[in-house]
Formats: C-alpha cells, structure tokens, sequence
C-alpha cells in the first residue's frame, strides 16, 4: 500500500462524478452468443463482461457428476487487456478463488436436484476490469443463466459497498477499490431477501459495517432494475404486442 | 387468494404471482405460501391454478415425445444421443430393428456416428435418463432437409391446437416438417424456395410466439411471400 493518500472524494463527489450513494450506470444486454444456451454483456463504468451458459448438459468428465444433483461450475478469467499493466493469461490463484465465490453466489437461486447427474457450466470473461468485478460477474451471469432458460428461485443481484477516505460509498470503482480502506461485496437474492455473498476486505466498525451493508443492499436493488429492463428487452417485447392485439 | 400481475405479465424468475390458496402450476414454485416464478414468461391465472408460459426455456424431455438428436456413441447394444437435454438419451437396438436382433449385424450400418435420428422418447430412467424408440412411422435416420432451431417452450406454438399451425403450413407449402419436441425442427421439400420459406416462417414464429390470432396472420404471410416469389 503507497502511504500517499489522495483524496477520492471532494465535497461529496467522488472521482467519476457520483455521490457517495449512487451506483455506476449500467448496461446489460442478454443473448449476445449464438452459440451458446445463454449469454449476456455487461458494462458497468470500465468493467466489460461476457457471460456464456451451457446446460444442463451431460457432466464431462463423468466422474464429476453428482447423481443427487446437477453441479454448477463457473469460471472466472481476467482477459490479458483487462487490467494495466497486462496479466498473464493463465487462470490465477485470484481467478480460481472467484470462481468459486460466483458459484457459491449463484447456487441457491438454482434447482440443481431438478438435474440429477448434469452439469450447468457458466463462463465469465473479464474484458476491461474496473473494480466490483465479482459483483458485476454475478449480476451477468444470473442474467444469462435466466436467456439460458434454465428454472430459477430468483435472480442473483450484486454490489459491493466500502469505505474511502473514511465515507461509506456505493459501487466501488478500481481506484476506489485499490486505495480506500474496505470493501463489501454482497450478493443478495431480492425477491426472497437472502445474502447469498458477503465478504469483507479491510477495517470498517460494527456500525460502519452495518451501514455498509445496508448501502450495498440499496444498491442491490438499483440493479436488480437494470437487470429486469435487460430481460424486458429481449422478451418483453413479446408482452407488447400481445396488449395491442387485444384492443 | 391474490393475484399480484395483470393476465399475462411479463414477469422474471423470482417474481411473487400471487399469495395464498392457489395451486402453482408450470415454471413456479411455492414458498411460505408465496407462489414465484422460475423462469422469463408471461403469468397466467385460470381457475385456481398460477402458471407461467417461458418464453425461454430448457429442454425436459417427457415420455411420448418425438425429438431430434444426434448420435454421439455406438455401444455393444444400441446407441447413445445427444438430444440437448439434461442427460444424453439411450437408444436400445430392439427399440431400432422391427426384426430380431442378430449378433452378426453391424450396429452402424443402421445408425453411425454422427447420424441424425428422429426418435420417440418412451421411458425415463430412475435418474431421468431418457430411453429413445426408432420404431414408428416417420422415426428413423434424418437422411436430408435443413434443420431449424427454436426454443423447446414454443414448440407447441407451432404445432396449433390439434395441429392446426403445422398442418396449414405444409398445406400451404408442400413442405415435409419434422417437430422435434427439443427445439429441433427438420424442414424438406424439393423446392428449395419453399424451404426457404418455411425457415423464415419458423422465424417468425419463435419471435411471434404468445401472440393471439397468430395462425391467420403466418397464413397472410405465406400467401404474401408466395405472391412475391411468383413476380
């Protein structure tokens, strides 16, 4: 940690503009692979991410299968571009460990017994990192494992809350990320109120905790929205059309 | 008892349709007396019964099914099919030879590698394994046409209530049409337009799907293309 501390945050305007309670825009776009059973791209700030699903589908290697359940495997991998200076290609100690932090995110939302034997497979390619990408990697892929048609209990929805300069703040960027004092990334089911990922790196307070946690649920639910609208466009179309036959 | 969206709402997985003494139907679960949807659709309430109609959805293959699949294995007695749904699907020589089966006989010169088959699901296995029958009219090896992808939720759009979409069709088209319950679909004709024709009512379809009074209006544009293509 470089002991210069710049101030991140002046008069209550943060680096890119924003309040302290006021997430990054985003966009979300479902069904952007052909290939795959579903996908989604996500921009939040600098972060691009590329989400593909595949399944349910037979588990290879076959002894991976689960013969109660299907076995959800993620994976989470930084591009070489998408961090400055470059990174190695290779899947890092960090990647690996995300993987399983997005897995563990996603799994309650999923009907895994419905699929004995099977495997749900979710690639998450980062593109352009900038901060919170484990969050904005949970709300992609919750999104794409919905185009993928694939039953679910509720959507995933994710966001992460801090402390920089010694405010609590919303939606964490790189810089903020890097050089503020804590950051709480939550994934939070919203229609059954359940965390489903709560990790903590620094020092907050109980009560700064508490507030944290509280923000970053807020900010949970202003992305919730952005992910129904992705939904909405793709399929809500369909909904459209069926109003105005009716008149 | 509550209805908590208009008939036919667009709702996504998690949504709560309704609360109290309803029964949850297809693509919904029921929690704490709360009934939430699984998947993307359209919620409907008829008669005590909360559904939702997926507007994207997997395949699950169920018995009595025709499905469209390709060989991925030959065993010492039968066949294995990828027929893109949870688990690979098993195909049983007596359930592919009308005769008895005789140990001489070369399992890949009735099905290779690689073949396409149209098949019957006749049973699931305790573990949901599908069990597959090529024996039947219109079953077998897929030997021309050009296949067409839809999602396996809006396959029954394009059948019509007792087949009344997929009859005017090939009525109006001369098309053979091959309706995997998978999401499948095999078109043949000998008229390369009309083939033509059928893929981009296909199209249609699956974009039009939930759509009421949809069968006169892909009849309006068949007669419309046909009117083009005469030009």
């Amino acid at each position: 940690m470089s002991p210069t501390k710049r101030k991140l945050i002046v008069d209550g305007v943060r680096l890119d503009g924003r309040k302290v309670d006021e997430v990054r825009p985003m966009k979300i776009e479902c069904g952007v692979l052909p290939n795959a059973n579903g996908s989604s791209y996500v921009e939040q700030g600098r972060n691009k991410i590329l989400v593909g699903v595949f399944g349910p589908r037979e588990m290879h290697p076959k002894h991976l299968a689960d013969l109660r359940k299907a076995v959800l495997r993620c994976r989470y991998h930084m591009a070489p571009f998408s961090t400055d200076p470059r990174r190695s290609p290779a899947p890092s100690r960090r990647d690996t460990e995300l993987s399983m932090v997005i897995r563990n995110a996603l799994e309650p939302a999923l009907f895994l017994e419905r699929y004995p034997r099977a495997s749900i497979d979710v690639f998450a390619e980062i593109l352009e990192a900038d901060g919170s990408t484990r969050c904005a990697c949970t709300v992609a892929a919750s999104v794409a494992l919905v185009d993928a048609g694939i039953p679910m209990r509720d959507l995933v929805v994710a966001c992460s809350a801090g402390k920089v300069n010694g405010e609590i703040v919303l939606d964490l960027n790189d810089i903020e990320d890097k050089e503020g004092e804590a950051d709480l990334p939550v994934a939070y089911m919203p229609k059954l109120g359940k965390v489903t990922l709560l990790q903590m790196d620094g020092v907050l307070t109980q009560e700064e905790f508490d507030r944290s946690l509280k923000l970053a649920l807020e900010g949970c639910k202003k992305i919730y929205e952005f992910q129904k609208e992705a939904l909405k466009m793709k399929y809500g179309k369909q909904e459209e059309k069926e109003s105005v036959e009716q008149d | 008892m509550s209805q908590l969206f208009e008939n036919r709402g667009f709702v996504v997985p998690g949504d709560v349709l309704a609360e109290g003494n309803l029964r949850s139907g297809e693509n919904t679960y029921r929690l704490h007396g709360k009934i939430h949807a699984t998947r993307v659709g359209l919620v409907e309430y008829s008669r005590g019964v909360v559904s939702v109609i997926a507007l994207e959805a997997n395949y699950e293959p169920r018995i009595g099914e025709i499905v469209i699949g390709s060989v991925v294995d030959v065993d010492l007695s039968g066949w294995v099919a990828n027929i893109e749904g949870p688990s690979l699907a098993l195909l049983n020589v007596v359930d592919a030879l009308d005769e008895p089966f005789k140990p001489e006989m070369a399992l890949p010169s009735i099905f290779d590698l690689g073949d396409l088959i149209v098949a019957k699901v006749v049973s699931l296995g305790r573990d949901g394994t599908p069990k597959l029958s090529t024996l039947g009219s219109n079953l077998g090896r897929v030997v021309g046409g050009r296949l067409v992808r839809m999602t396996p939720s809006k396959i029954p759009r394009l059948i019509g209530k007792k087949g009344s979409m997929v009859n005017m069709i090939i009525k109006e088209t001369g098309c053979q049409i091959v309706i995997g319950q998978n999401g499948i679909i095999l078109v043949n004709s000998k008229e390369r337009d009309m083939e033509d024709l059928v893929v981009q009512v296909l199209q249609k379809i699956e974009s039009e799907a939930h759509t009421t009074g949809l069968t006169n209006r892909i009849y309006e544009f068949i007669r419309e293309m046909k009117e083009k293509r005469k030009r």
